[in-house]
């Protein structure tokens, strides 16, 4: 009998710790397919971020190092200069990378550090309570924005896909969703494109996902899925941003 | 750089730190460029990469002391230098590694604070080197350089310590030893047996083994527990790896008590106090955690009298106080950090001079 559908072996059988809804369980499913698929569980380290996305080692059944919040592309940059015939990649959300850890992506993204990155945009901090992101949108009520993102007062959303293409460094960056099939069959194959160039040694590879958070944006887990695309997608257009294969 | 008839070589305690790195055989170094410690990454800079080693200039103090935990994590042996405003960067990331139980080197070159402060001789990060630094309540070892020769031992002995213990070390020096040129002897690295490093992240292949390094500790009794564990680790420290120099401690009415560049102030003015017929020693720590508790004890079994002196106000004092006998006194005499602080020999002769004759009018000749 042909096996259409089995659980990724770089994915542990537990539960998850999510709340219900939320995308970071698919994220983590695409990214261990990754790994099956370019066959690299065995010399993958992952290092985990703060936030929802700290218990990778919980799930991933791959090596991990936990990073101080923000700074996982200078421990990955450690860690990959250190044993660089292993493939190493971050996790990390949008307040650990776009704001205590701006400096940390960016550098290590100019550097063209051989590691891949995934990045989940949720557009709130998730496990602090749904407090205002550096992705937040204009207008988005948070527990800290509690009359709505004013640009003024807090600036406009971080694009990262965007902002780290404008670097020579950078090898492949990408925002995709998980939020229906069609975007799922897309995000799959752009990670598995990021963690190709990393085996290939191309360089810095960056996936932005966007992703719900039915539980800190008050919605139902279809409703959240819906905005989306009716509100996320418009302002973070999907896409590549920079493939070096291209240039 | 030329080794000379003697088979030593002159150069600086900051280069020293550098060669010792890599006869210890480290790997990767991560460092930010700050005075008055800038030599150690410009020597590594030319001489690591030779070597096939790594060498980074990071974006930050944190960015490097994270690149160290990430290198560290993976077993190699790897090292971070900064001054002043830069450990206090670096602080976030040494109580991660010290939570996750991580080995690594850090070198801190200290000057004059707090703030921007100033780039002179300074001892006023002593608390700050020697209770932890950073956050939740750890310690790590603390190795304090007097000469440029022990720029380049302890340096070493701070990566076996380090490896053997799974605690981080500091060494901790001031600009003057770091600035400082001496000849010395490049000994080779002790041949001494330290446990694999079974608990690294290097990937499964191999063991098979998940491997994970990290500092959450969520479940009950988890936190409490690590806490503890370690608690036993710091005293075995205590108990085995205290390191300390006494001279002419044995029939000393009055022991000057002071460690690195302070020290070696002190060791000349209590030669020029003995010359004076003062009964005067010198009690030097050179680990500062572990503190040598008990050889503090153990002097002032018959010396009542210590004199400690310090380039700040007052740090250190409080574990000389901690560990004499409670019927011993503590004198002390300080130069806290800045420009034309760091006190002559004389001017501390003149000190010891006076609190002598205090010793004399307690105690008698």
């Amino acid at each position: 009998m042909k096996t259409v559908f089995k659980r990724p072996d770089s994915l542990k059988n537990v539960q998850t710790h999510f709340c219900p809804g939320c995308h970071h369980g698919s994220v983590h499913r695409l990214v261990a397919e990754a790994l099956d698929e370019h066959k690299i569980r065995s010399e993958t380290i992952g290092v985990a971020s703060v936030g929802c996305s700290v218990f990778l080692y919980g799930y991933f059944d791959v090596d991990v190092i936990e990073s101080p919040h923000g700074r996982a592309p200078a421990v990955a940059t450690g860690a990959k200069r250190a044993r660089p015939d292993r493939i190493v990649f971050t996790y990390q959300g949008d307040g650990d990378l776009a704001a205590i850890g701006m400096s940390e992506i960016i550098h290590a993204a100019n550097r063209g550090e051989d590691f891949t990155v995934i990045f989940v945009n949720n557009t709130t901090y998730g496990m602090t309570g749904g407090q205002m992101a550096p992705t937040t949108l204009p207008g988005q009520k948070t527990s800290t924005s509690p009359y709505g993102r004013d640009v003024k007062n807090d600036g406009a959303p971080f694009k990262m896909a965007e902002l780290l293409a404008q670097l020579e460094g950078v090898a492949f960056t990408a925002r995709v969703a998980v939020n229906n099939p069609k975007n799922v069959l897309q995000a799959k194959k752009m990670i598995s494109t990021a963690f190709r160039y990393q085996v290939e040694k191309k360089g810095f590879s960056f996936i932005e996902v966007l992703a719900s958070c039915p539980t800190n944006w008050g919605m139902q887990p279809l409703a959240a899925n819906q905005r989306v695309s009716d509100e996320m997608i418009p302002y973070f257009p999907l896409g590549i941003y920079r493939n070096t294969a291209n240039l | 750089m030329s080794v000379n008839e003697t088979g030593k070589v002159f150069i600086k305690g900051n280069e020293a730190v550098a060669m010792a790195a890599l006869e210890a055989g480290c790997k990767c170094y991560f460092g930010y460029p700050i005075t008055p410690q800038s030599d150690i990454p410009e020597y590594l800079s030319r001489e690591l990469v030779k070597r096939g080693g790594v060498f980074i200039q990071a974006e930050s103090e944190i960015g490097a002391i994270n690149m160290l935990l990430g290198a560290s994590a993976t077993g190699v042996r790897a090292m971070t230098s900064s001054s002043g405003p830069g450990i206090s960067l670096k602080q976030e990331g040494i109580s991660y590694m010290a939570g996750a139980e991580l080995p690594g080197v850090i070198v801190d070159i200290m000057r004059a604070g707090p703030g921007l402060g100033g780039i002179d001789a300074s001892q006023a990060d002593y608390f700050q080197a020697t209770r932890g630094g950073g956050h939740g309540g750890y310690r790590i070892i603390v190795l304090a350089p007097a000469s440029v020769q022990e720029m380049y031992d302890l340096t070493m002995l701070a990566f076996d310590l380090s490896d053997q213990y799974r605690i981080p070390a500091l060494v901790l020096a001031d600009s003057a030893i770091g600035q400082m040129k001496e000849s010395i002897v490049l000994n080779a690295r002790k041949q001494i047996s330290l446990p694999d490093k079974s608990w690294a992240v290097r990937g499964r292949a191999g063991d098979d083994q998940q491997n994970v390094v990290k500092s959450l500790y969520l479940g009950d009794g988890e936190m409490e527990a690590f806490h503890w564990k370690m608690h036993a680790r710091y005293q075995t420290l205590s108990d085995y790896e205290c390191r300390w120099e006494e001279v002419m401690t044995t029939d000393a009415k009055l022991i000057v008590t002071a460690f690195g560049s302070t020290s070696r102030i002190a060791k000349t003015a209590i030669t020029m106090a003995r010359e004076e017929g003062l009964k005067v020693g010198l009690m030097r720590p050179i680990s500062l955690f572990p503190f040598p508790k008990k050889a503090y004890a153990q002097l002032s079994d018959h010396c009542k009298y210590f004199l400690d002196i310090e380039l700040s106000t007052g740090q250190m004092i409080d574990d000389v106080r901690l560990s004499v006998a409670r019927d011993a006194e503590v004198f002390f005499y300080g130069r806290p950090p800045g420009a034309g602080s760091l006190p002559t020999p004389e001017e501390l002769l003149e000190q010891i001079k006076k609190f002598y004759q205090t010793v004399i009018s307690h105690q008698g000749d």
